[in-house]
């Protein structure tokens, strides 16, 4: 029985193969990072050449500039980027239920081993047994505890596996489990704010690195909080993101068009990528309203106050570092 | 004689049942007879909701038609650690509205973990006349405009508690709302408050209530500004300072001491940020009659934390960062015997090399010095079984102890064993043991150590452990008083769940979260057992849209008298046999 997937933090995910079984993903094998690279910019801009490792907020904005590259390709390699649909049409292909929250810090070359379909081949139990199982174990207990000892344990879990993730991001700090060590947000957050005071004295020393910021996104019915620290770059983050608010956007999936789970055609994701464009903004210290992804990362970690996945339309007139002094519309 | 009993008159009764207070107690009454059930929930006051969807506030306002004490919790414990998103519930404003209209003389609500609204607070603020005792503990959802209300309108409240809520400070105004004829403030705690309160505000109001025990304050009250406060309260028995930093001046520090000497009543010392060590002495001439020292914020080092703590003899209670190490933690277990409870926070949890020189020992040191040590909260590096073990047999009075090795999984650092052995030995000698909160290397070994002889443990905390569903069926068929299981990152699945059904009606509830329960096997739980709510939730998408055998991201299972809950956001669902989907 294969390990279950949904216990990736400490770095199975290397173990699942890429499919090949999506038609598509032939497509994207021969572009290089560069022109698969999404660019964060407003509709039609020309972003900057800048360093791969600086790869910015790729899917939230659409796929506008390198549009063919990202239909129907079920594949995330390390530096392909995704629409913000794209990432949906992910998930319901491939089951991507059951990340565990740890996933959140991981790099994102775990979306595609998680999407392989693999997934939903080895459950704990099937559903037969689960209905045989019924009639006992509700009422039985000590029948059940039998029934249990006699199975074969769900999960071979190797004890001596290393627990530290395998992270690209920097060597000091390793990739934060969500919820561990189980300490509150508020002690979080007031260790992390004695940091930032002694930063001076701190020798990059990572300490409590958590930073806790508010994410909303136009027409959700709610938030979400993330911690930027869990984070290294801008593509984890959006990753992050995308998973998140990704249902909110399910009934824009639900198209006539679509034909569900297997993928979606080329010319319906492109009416998707057109209407349901987002554009990832943040608060910054001061209050005003920016693009994400124009400034290094740690700069936006230390000024970032909240952040706001904005309709596109909306965005125009936001333009990176040349922010007006009024504050948006939020 | 048997006719006497029937002729009682039940304002006796009521009298009688006056006396009995404890909420086990009260409930035991009401089961006697139906006309005991029936006095006693006229006269109860007081009443405690451990899970506000247990119940609906129609059902409470039925039962007890006048309640003068409220007391709610919302979001299951892991909320702390934000594994419960954002718009998971918990939601304070329809109970408050429901017991504005059923329960004018309300005096005291307490929540935690809920989500409040100014709104809700509004209403508070104008719908109890007798309003006394507002709790916010871990709420989030308001402002400091809602504050105000309560501040301007509830005369005679006496205890205003925001402990460790998210509150939105828009500004530190609010303070002045209380009216210069209010003078009933008995406890005021703020310290979760961002910004600056007006100081000159807060002065008048503490000089202003003779009645004052408690004040803690926020980070931003400057430590020059505390002498001032002090002196106009000299009845405190517990303070929490602000910012415990200034410009190093001689006046100031005998200004401080002063003051605090001045306090004879001062037991209870907490805040603590951004301590200049040499401010700490400034509260020695109190140091011998503290009972409870939070230092938790302190980033001090060893030995001005010793220097501090050997003065503090009559100490139970400390909460320390691991800045105090294990030298630190020996000075402690010689000095401080009358300690019940430690609690020792990671200064870098995230670093992958310890900053300090903490370790097992210094637990071991203080597990054999100080003989009422009950309550243990411990984060460390580094653990062995023979630690544990010695702890156990050193300490069999333990009635708490929560461990957290901060590596996930790591094993004995002598032997490289699992750590069953040194957990075992724990619940095995610690008879009283009700909470328990596990880490570092275990098999399912340990949950058989834990079924066996947990047999009063109440609360038990779960990661990263165990082989097979073998170790939830110990933990669920053999810990005959349990109540509250969180369980994070373990290969437990459907098998031990469905076969141990029944025991989750017994308890308040039970979380499983990135584990192996299938999809399936929920909505057979939910089918089964009309009498629990079982929510399932998924970021990702409904649950139907995978196959019945994935494993679902988190599951919430708790026994409820008010059916599946309507205010649930799109990534939660419950199971049960309607449908066996209800999308909210």
């Amino acid at each position: 029985m294969s390990t279950p997937l949904e216990h990736d933090y400490i770095g199975l995910a290397e173990k699942k193969k890429i499919p090949s079984s999506s038609s598509s993903s032939s497509s994207e094998d021969g572009k290089t990072f560069k022109e698969t690279e999404l660019r964060l910019g407003l509709p039609g801009s020309e972003s900057p050449e800048r360093k791969p490792l600086s790869g910015v907020s790729l899917s939230l904005f659409g796929n506008l500039n390198n549009n063919n590259n990202v239909m129907n390709h079920h594949v995330h390699v390390a530096g392909a980027k995704r629409g913000f649909s794209d990432a949906i049409d992910a998930k319901w292909a491939f089951s991507d239920a059951h990340g565990s929250d740890s996933d959140l810090g991981k790099p994102s070359a775990l979306f595609s081993p998680r999407g392989s379909g693999n997934v939903v081949g080895k459950p704990p139990l099937d559903p037969k047994t689960i209905s045989t199982q019924q009639g006992n174990s509700i009422n039985t207990p000590a029948s059940a505890s039998q029934s249990i000892k006699e199975s074969k344990p769900l999960q071979e879990k190797n004890p001596q596996l290393p627990a530290t993730n395998e992270h690209a991001s920097a060597p000091a700090s390793k990739a934060q489990v969500v919820g561990w060590p189980p300490i509150r947000s508020f002690r979080k957050n007031t260790m992390a704010s004695n940091l930032t005071k002694n930063n001076d004295e701190a020798e990059g020393k990572p300490g409590f690195g958590c930073l806790y910021v508010k994410v909303s996104m136009d027409g959700a019915p709610y938030l979400r909080k993330v911690d930027l620290k869990t984070y290294s770059n801008y593509k984890e983050l959006s990753s992050a993101l995308e998973k998140m608010f990704s249902c909110f956007t399910i009934g824009q999936c639900n198209s006539p068009g679509l034909p569900g789970k297997d993928g979606l055609s080329e010319s319906s994701l492109r009416d998707l990528l057109h209407g349901s464009e987002y554009v990832l903004t943040y608060e910054d210290k001061d209050g005003d309203w920016m693009l994400v992804g124009d400034v290094p990362w740690e700069m936006f970690t230390d000024s970032c106050r909240r952040l706001r996945i904005m309709k596109g339309s909306e965005a125009i007139g936001l333009a990176p570092r040349a922010v007006e002094k009024s504050k948006s519309q939020n | 004689m048997k006719k006497a009993a029937y002729s009682f008159p039940e304002e006796v009764l009521e009298h009688v049942f006056s006396f009995i207070v404890s909420d086990k107690d009260r409930s035991s009454i009401s089961l006697v007879c139906k006309s005991w059930y029936e006095i006693e929930r006229w006269c109860r006051r007081k009443v405690f909701v451990g899970n506000c969807y247990a119940v609906s506030p129609p059902i409470l306002i039925k039962r007890f038609p006048e309640l003068r004490s409220v007391t709610l919790k919302g979001k299951p414990h892991f909320a702390d650690f934000n594994l419960v998103p954002e718009g998971w519930g918990g939601f304070a404003c329809p109970w408050i509205r429901a017991m504005a209209g059923a329960y004018p003389w309300l005096e005291e609500i307490r929540l935690k973990r809920m989500v409040v609204s100014d709104e809700s607070l509004e209403i508070i603020a104008k719908s109890f006349r007798n309003f006394k005792v507002l709790v916010l503990s871990s709420c989030e959802g308001f402002t400091t405009e809602g504050l105000a209300a309560i501040a301007a309108n509830c005369r005679n409240l006496r205890e205003l508690d925001l402990r460790e809520s998210e509150v939105e400070d828009l500004s530190g105004r609010w303070l002045s709302d209380f009216p210069d004829s209010y003078t009933s403030l008995e406890s005021l705690n703020i310290s979760c408050l961002g910004n600056e309160v007006n100081l000159l505000a807060l002065e008048r109001l503490v000089s202003r209530c003779p009645n004052l025990k408690t004040l803690r304050l926020n980070r931003a009250v400057p430590l020059d500004r505390l002498p001032n406060l002090l002196r106009g309260a000299p009845q405190l028995a517990e303070l929490g300072t602000g910012a415990y930093t200034s410009e190093m001046r001689p006046d100031v520090f005998s200004n401080l001491a002063e003051a605090f000497a001045g306090c004879k009543q001062l037991k209870t010392l907490s805040g603590f940020w951004d301590v200049l060590p040499s401010y700490l002495p400034a509260v020695n001439p109190i140091c011998s009659q503290l009972i409870s020292l939070n230092l938790s914020y302190a980033t001090v080092q060893s030995p001005d934390l010793i220097k501090l703590v050997s003065l503090c003899e009559k100490l139970q209670k400390l909460w320390v960062l691991d800045y105090i190490e294990d030298d630190g933690l020996e000075v402690l277990a010689a000095s401080c015997k009358d300690l019940r409870e430690l609690r020792v926070f990671p200064s870098d949890p995230f670093g992958l090399e310890p900053n300090v020189a903490l370790t097992e020992q210094g637990l071991v040191s203080v597990s054999e010095g100080c003989p009422k040590l009950q309550s243990v909260l411990y984060f460390c590096r580094q653990m062995s079984n023979a630690a544990l073990n010695t702890i156990a047999r050193n300490r069999p009075n333990l009635t708490r102890f929560r461990l957290c090795i901060i590596e996930p999984r790591s094993p004995d650092y002598l032997t490289l064993q699992p750590l069953d052995d040194g957990f075992g030995a724990i619940v095995e000698h610690c008879k009283d043991l009700r909470r328990l909160s596990l880490s570092g290397l275990l098999t399912d070994r340990v949950f058989e150590y834990i079924g066996t002889y947990g047999k009063k443990l109440e609360m038990l905390s779960v990661a990263f452990a165990g082989d097979s569903d073998l170790g939830l069926h110990h933990v669920l068929s053999g810990c005959d008083n349990l109540r509250k299981l969180e369980i994070r990152d373990c290969p437990f699945g459907d098998k031990a769940l469905l076969a141990n059904a029944a025991k989750l009606e017994t308890m308040r509830s039970l979380w499983m979260s990135s584990c192996s329960v299938s999809f399936g096997a929920c909505k057979v739980l939910g089918q089964k057992m009309p009498r629990l709510n079982v929510e399932v939730m998924d970021e990702s998408g409904p649950p139907d849209s995978r196959p019945e055998s994935s494993p679902v991201e988190k599951l919430y299972v708790y026994r409820t008298v008010a059916g599946p809950r309507l205010d649930m956001p799109g990534f939660v669902w419950t199971m049960d046999d309607d449908s066996a989907l209800r999308i909210s």
